[in-house]
């Protein structure tokens, strides 16, 4: 028995492999046309590699339970994803794009606002965000960027196109997968790479490398790096440890920091105190620095944004870059490349419905059953409300909420999420619906991944591919097909 | 390198030594209850006093048998120095100095783990018991060749030396004293004429000193040799002088050495004068007891120096 290519029906949806049952899509032709001649038992014994190869390398992430945080294995599909590279070309210029306007926008949102003033952005909606700093404003951090690293999470529709869902500028994780995923499938499909010219994903620590350099305060040196963790009980801690590894960085604790009378960041050694250039920080704004933020943070450095504010030391992403990730602002996007790049948009946006305005808000409330709400400032896909599997009473509860904060809330669409074949038993694949979160650098210049981190939801018909919800990855393939 | 990474690395040292200290200990008692003269019953429950934990014994388990003892030997989760827990720390500390060590030495401990906890039945099994505890052995002497031949000899290796030669001086301590103590329970010390035997025997080969001892000192295994080898033989790597002679040498190429090393040096020359042919047969046991109250110190001392985040100090 092997994998019956006749029998996969992608139904309605678009699917990255099959674009009818028996039939590949171009790019992943060799790939299909692979997988088929195995035998059930090849496949599986390739199935088992991966996950033997995923615990021996401890690729893992934290699960929060009741009972206490789980280490869990990365749950992995060894059925990668297959993007032409002339697709992807369009799509890594529209991602560029899009963070190059963001962080236009976040500069002139902290220092003479005219996106206000000319009345592209309602004043109100930054009157109440979350993530707006006002210690921040007035403030120039080096190369004039504030979101030097961004997760942008794509979808495609039933057309077959990209579709940004939403702009991670916070602490996006996900990249340490990406790049683990690839290590992965070479030992388990080791055959493809001679065949196809699958274009590297390894070179992103280097990437990351010379954008944190880009501003290192003390540009005539090799800049001293620390990855700033929570510590190891955080979801992402796995990552943080290893990007630190790739870099060449220290990896730190709030506790290993110290700011000096000299307003200087300093890392507590053996030899005594060392001087930080640039903390590619993995919390939040409000537990940077308990003298600024919350008092009661003990994973921050107190007098942290001190040293940040006298230019002592550089922090990725800047402190208030949140601003902009924030699914109410998301919706001004497309408004914001036009207005600071005078270009339209490459990559569209989802239609989206902000309860802040009354028509938009009475259309939502009257087509919940259609509809996805999501708050404006979660991230991990929680308190959300998928309208067509929620129940009368989840409706009605979320209704409620709506009307008393509708600033909080948007809607979207509920979306026909692309799909492509996982395995799901002994030589046996069935479609499942996934998301694609490159990654988007900007120091001096603009860098983004080569492909991203393609998030799988498990679960037959299920929407959510949060690994924190149950969901997995698979490897994501750009591949050149120039002269074949 | 990080206060913090430091006094990791020196963990992860100390439980991999632990670990494989305790496989050991497990191993070779096993066999000498085998050995011994029928009557003579020295008992499981030697090995929890051995290790100082008959509190966290006495919490869970209700009998003094051999099940109950290789249960919380190997398995005990709240003992931190079962082989189970020892390597879950390693994996802890291991994890947590990724960027620190060689990217094969995470791989390597994940492996280590997963063979100690899927294959515990074996374990817990007198039949198969050896051969799991030797499986534990090679994964330590594994992860600890791997270092060996792959570690930058950068501070971060001082300190992976310094925690596995202090925690291997106190364990050789403790194998002596198990000796000791076995001997100590049968007043008519001669009689039966070759538990003396069997017991130095076996502390030797527990220290895996048994081949070395015979090449260096001819002659039959007499207590007081056993004991005079295992502490001051320097060339033997599980001797305390060797132990000591290491963490000096470690010592010496970290910064902020001075005081520290003066105190090696000092308690180095300390340790063996105190011995003294004429009264060891009475006063091992407070000389090995002394022994560990020391290690405990140098612990402390590498703390204030090293690894304390308190330290006040501005360049």
């Amino acid at each position: 028995m092997t994998i019956d290519w006749t029998q996969y029906d992608p139904g309605d949806y678009y699917d990255e492999l099959i674009c009818a049952p028996g039939k590949a899509r171009e790019p992943a032709r060799r790939l299909v046309h692979y997988l088929g001649s195995l035998s059930a038992e090849e496949i599986e014994a390739r199935r088992i590699t991966a996950e033997a190869t995923i615990q021996e390398m401890g690729v893992s992430f934290t699960v929060y339970t009741d009972e206490g945080n789980i280490d869990r294995s990365w749950p992995f599909d060894i059925v990668p994803r297959v993007i032409d590279k002339k697709v992807w070309d369009v799509t890594a210029a529209g991602l560029k794009q899009r963070l190059q306007a963001l962080n236009l926008f976040i500069d002139d949102l902290y220092h003479d606002q005219k996106i206000l003033r000319d009345k592209v952005l309602p004043r109100h909606i930054l009157a109440n965000s979350q993530n707006f700093r006002p210690e921040c404003i007035g403030l120039s951090p080096p190369c004039g960027i504030w979101a030097h690293i961004c997760g942008t999470d794509l979808v495609r529709d039933r057309d077959g196109r990209f579709y940004v869902l939403e702009d991670n500028l916070r602490v996006p994780s996900g990249v340490s997968y990406m790049l683990e995923n690839r290590a992965v499938t070479k030992r388990v499909l080791p055959e493809l790479f001679d065949s196809y010219r699958i274009l590297p994903v390894d070179d992103y620590p280097d990437k990351l490398y010379d954008t944190l350099a880009d501003i290192a305060p003390r540009q005539y040196r090799e800049p001293v790096m620390a990855v700033l963790t929570p510590g190891i009980f955080n979801s992402a801690y796995f990552e943080h440890a290893f990007l630190a590894q790739q870099l060449g960085a220290e990896l730190v604790e709030g506790s290993d920091l110290v700011v000096g009378d000299d307003d200087c960041v300093y890392m507590r050694t053996i030899e005594g105190l060392e001087r930080v250039d640039v903390i590619y920080r993995r919390i939040d704004d409000l537990y940077l620095d308990p003298e600024v933020f919350r008092e009661d943070s003990v994973l921050g450095v107190p007098g942290l944004m001190r040293a940040w504010k006298a230019g002592k030391v550089a922090l990725a992403n800047a402190p208030g870059a949140g601003v902009a990730d924030d699914k109410v602002i998301y919706a001004f996007v497309p408004a914001i490349i036009r207005y600071y790049l005078d270009q339209e948009p490459i990559l569209n946006n989802v239609e989206t419905y902000l309860c802040d305005d009354p028509k938009q808000r009475d259309y939502v409330l009257k087509n919940l059953h259609k509809l996805v709400v999501k708050p404006a400032n979660e991230s991990g896909g929680y308190g959300m409300l998928i309208g067509p599997h929620a129940s009368d009473s989840e409706r009605r509860e979320f209704a409620a909420r709506i009307a008393a904060d509708p600033r909080n809330y948007i809607a979207q669409p509920t979306l026909s999420l692309s799909t492509a074949p996982a395995l799901v038993g002994r030589g046996c694949v069935e479609p499942r619906h996934l998301d694609l979160r490159p990654f988007v650098l900007q120091g001096r210049e603009l860098r983004v991944t080569t492909g991203g981190l393609t998030r799988v939801a498990m679960a037959r018909g299920s929407l959510v591919v949060n690994s924190s919800q149950g969901g997995g990855s698979k490897d994501t393939w750009i591949v050149d097909r120039e002269g074949d | 390198m990080l206060s913090r990474v430091a006094e990791r690395i020196y963990w992860s040292a100390r439980y991999l030594e632990r670990a494989e200290n305790t496989a050991r200990m497990i191993n070779v008692y096993s066999k000498m209850l085998l050995d011994l003269p029928s009557g003579v019953d020295i008992g499981w429950y030697k090995l929890v006093l051995l290790n100082g934990a008959e509190r966290q014994f006495e919490r869970k388990f209700h009998h003094r048998d051999e099940h109950s003892v290789i249960e919380f030997l190997l398995a005990d989760v709240d003992f931190s120095g079962s082989v189970l827990s020892s390597l879950q720390m390693i994996r802890e500390n291991v994890r947590t100095t990724r960027d620190a060590l060689p990217a094969e030495a995470w791989e390597q401990v994940n492996e280590s783990a997963i063979y100690a906890t899927s294959r515990l039945e074996y374990g817990l099994r007198r039949g198969d018991r050896y051969e799991y505890l030797d499986g534990i052995i090679r994964c330590c002497q594994q992860l600890s060749g791997m270092l060996d031949t792959t570690m930058r000899r950068d501070a971060g290796w001082e300190f992976f030396r310094l925690g596995r030669n202090l925690e291997r001086a106190d364990m050789t301590t403790r194998i002596l004293d198990a000796g000791a103590s076995m001997l100590e329970g049968h007043p008519g010390r001669e009689e039966p004429l070759n538990l003396v035997q069997i017991v130095c025997g076996n502390v030797l080969r527990s220290a895996s000193a048994y081949q070395p001892y015979r090449r260096v000192i001819k002659g039959p295994v007499r207590s007081r040799l056993v004991v005079r080898f295992l502490l001051e033989d320097e060339l033997f790597p599980r001797s305390v002088a060797h132990c000591i002679d290491q963490m000096i040498d470690a010592v010496g190429a970290l910064p902020h050495q001075r005081r520290v090393l003066k105190m090696l040096k000092c308690e180095r020359r300390q340790i063996l004068a105190r011995l003294d042919d004429e009264t060891l047969d009475d006063t091992l046991r407070d000389h090995l007891n002394t022994l560990q109250v020391q290690f405990a110190e140098f612990h402390q001392e590498f703390t204030r120096n090293w690894f304390s985040l308190e330290r006040p100090e501005a360049r």
